[in-house]
């Protein structure tokens, strides 16, 4: 899931001016965070109104990644979004884009975090970098990529004390679990391996289309 | 103000600048730097050394430029964001400036999945602007990107940048250009011309702005070598803009090479009437060897 945080309400003030404005919120991903559910798309409405900020209206989108959908989900709000100088978007980065794409004045309610696992309720992690090319079978279905906050491949660095990672001691070495698990499933050692250089170019994709001889 | 560098005086003083453009090795041998900057002695006020090219790995910008300080040549010192991030970079300014170096040019680099390394990770960390106000604060307020003091030693810097008088959107190149002086260029260094309609055009654009007393704009020249290489150019070389005539002119020539030197002999001739040029970049690509003619039938020779 893409986790989100909103932005803090004095940067989105500043950005809105006097408004009016439209909020947009998303179904998926920033529900599940809630930071652009049902819920936070009225309790901004409510922040903004007391702030003497004119909603012009809202709508969750379903979800906001997804154009056509989105331009479905907006037509009927044709009026109110005119009415408004900005719309909020409360979803992530891809969302701001394809809400600014239909409407041409979306504005970033929320900043974009990382693509992560809903651990708890109320707790994500980061779990991937999008790196194109997953190499999480070699490290025990860990990946010390984007976990490791220097993306070593090759076994923890002098910094790990204590199972703790140097640049975040609240953060677990992700090299310590790897090994850890390592023992736990008593997998030959294949982390003697030097792994060689990434090869970053698998991730410079920019667009992906199904063509159908694929789908064959 | 006293002059920076040998190039920061000829321009001041008005005079039409050369500057040539010398490729580093791929290997550790100094001979092959050492032997062209032998060759083309004299030709220049100033001499780059490019920084791993077209994201090919080779002997570094840095350790090029010192092996030209050694043997008396001022070089210009190129440096790309694709390499390294803001420490390295500001790191190897003051490294750099330690040893003499004084001219710099910035730039973003060549994207490295066209180099020879293509899987490895491209840096940007910051851009080609970035760099540049960096540098600008370090040589004038002595200041770190952060905002920390400088100790001991502000870097002497003279700061280049480049500009693609023919890239899209065309509108929007002079602006850019200007947002580069407001970062801290000195002077310029452009793509190679081949089409100098256009380019004189950019230039009036340029002058219309009152730009070309805020900047020295050195015009980028590249003699031609073969039809092999023209064709690359033209077709292959993402924001060159060879025009048709040269295209026709390269065919159809008995000796191509010397139709290529003849080009860029007539392109440097009539490039210095030009109003508001300040001089040339010239880029001998594995030709260096033609230069000293060059300059001297272009009437550029001896060097001020």
């Amino acid at each position: 899931m893409i986790i989100t945080k909103q932005k803090p309400l004095s940067s989105l003030l500043e950005s809105i001016g006097k408004g009016p404005v439209f909020i947009v919120g998303c179904s998926e991903c920033a529900t599940v965070c809630h930071t652009g559910g049902e819920e936070e798309v009225q309790a901004l409405q409510k922040t903004l109104e007391e702030h003497k900020i004119l909603v012009t209206g809202s709508v969750i989108l379903d979800p906001a990644c997804h154009l056509h959908n989105s331009k479905r989900l907006l037509r009927p709000f044709k009026k109110q979004i005119e009415q408004a100088k900005h719309v909020i978007v409360l979803a992530c980065g891809n969302g701001v884009q394809t809400v600014a794409t239909l409407t041409q004045k979306a504005i970033a309610g929320n900043d974009t975090l990382f693509l992560g696992e809903i651990t708890r309720a109320t707790e994500f992690n980061r779990q991937c970098s999008l790196c194109g090319e997953c190499i999480v079978d070699h490290f025990e279905g860990i990946c010390p990529l984007t976990k490791c906050p220097k993306a070593m491949l090759n076994g923890p660095c002098g910094g790990s004390s204590n199972g703790k990672c140097e640049v975040n001691p609240e953060l677990e070495c992700v090299w310590i679990q790897i090994l850890e698990q390592a023992k736990k499933k008593k997998t030959k050692n294949t982390l003697a391996a030097i792994q060689p250089p990434k090869d970053w170019s698998q991730g410079l994709e920019m667009r992906r289309t199904l063509d159908h001889e694929a789908k064959k | 103000m006293k002059p920076r560098s040998n190039l920061e005086r000829v321009l001041k003083e008005g005079h039409f600048a050369v500057t040539v453009e010398i490729g580093p090795p791929k290997g550790a041998d100094p001979s092959s730097i050492t032997s062209k900057a032998a060759v083309v002695k004299g030709c220049a006020d100033a001499y780059n050394v490019t920084d791993n090219q077209t994201a090919v790995v080779r002997l570094s910008s840095l350790g090029g430029c010192k092996l030209l300080l050694d043997q008396g040549l001022e070089p210009i010192m190129q440096m790309t964001c694709r390499d390294r991030n803001r420490i390295a970079l500001q790191s190897d300014i003051l490294g750099a400036s330690s040893l003499g170096i004084r001219n710099m040019l910035m730039l973003t680099g060549d994207h490295q999945l066209y180099g020879n390394h293509p899987q490895s990770k491209g840096v940007y960390d910051i851009d080609s602007l970035q760099l540049l106000q960096i540098a600008k604060h370090m040589r004038d307020q002595g200041i770190f990107q952060n905002g920390e003091d400088i100790k001991k030693g502000k870097p002497v810097l003279f700061l280049g940048a480049a500009a693609n008088p023919f890239a899209d959107p065309l509108d929007y190149r002079v602006e850019r250009l200007e947002k580069k002086i407001k970062a801290g260029a000195d002077f310029i260094q452009t793509q190679s011309v081949f089409n100098l309609e256009r380019f004189a055009q950019w230039l009036d654009d340029l002058r219309s702005r009152g730009l070309d007393t805020k900047i020295y704009i050195l015009a980028g020249i590249t003699p031609l070598k073969s039809v092999r290489m023209m064709q690359r150019m033209k077709y292959h070389v993402p924001g060159v803009d060879v025009p048709d005539e040269i295209e026709k002119r390269m065919m159809n020539a008995t000796d191509p090479q010397e139709e290529g030197y003849c080009i860029a002999l007539d392109t440097l001739k009539e490039i210095q009437q030009l109003k508001g040029l300040h001089g040339v970049h010239i880029t001998a690509l594995f030709w260096e060897s033609i230069l000293p003619r060059l300059i001297k039938e272009a009437g550029l020779h001896p060097r001020v």
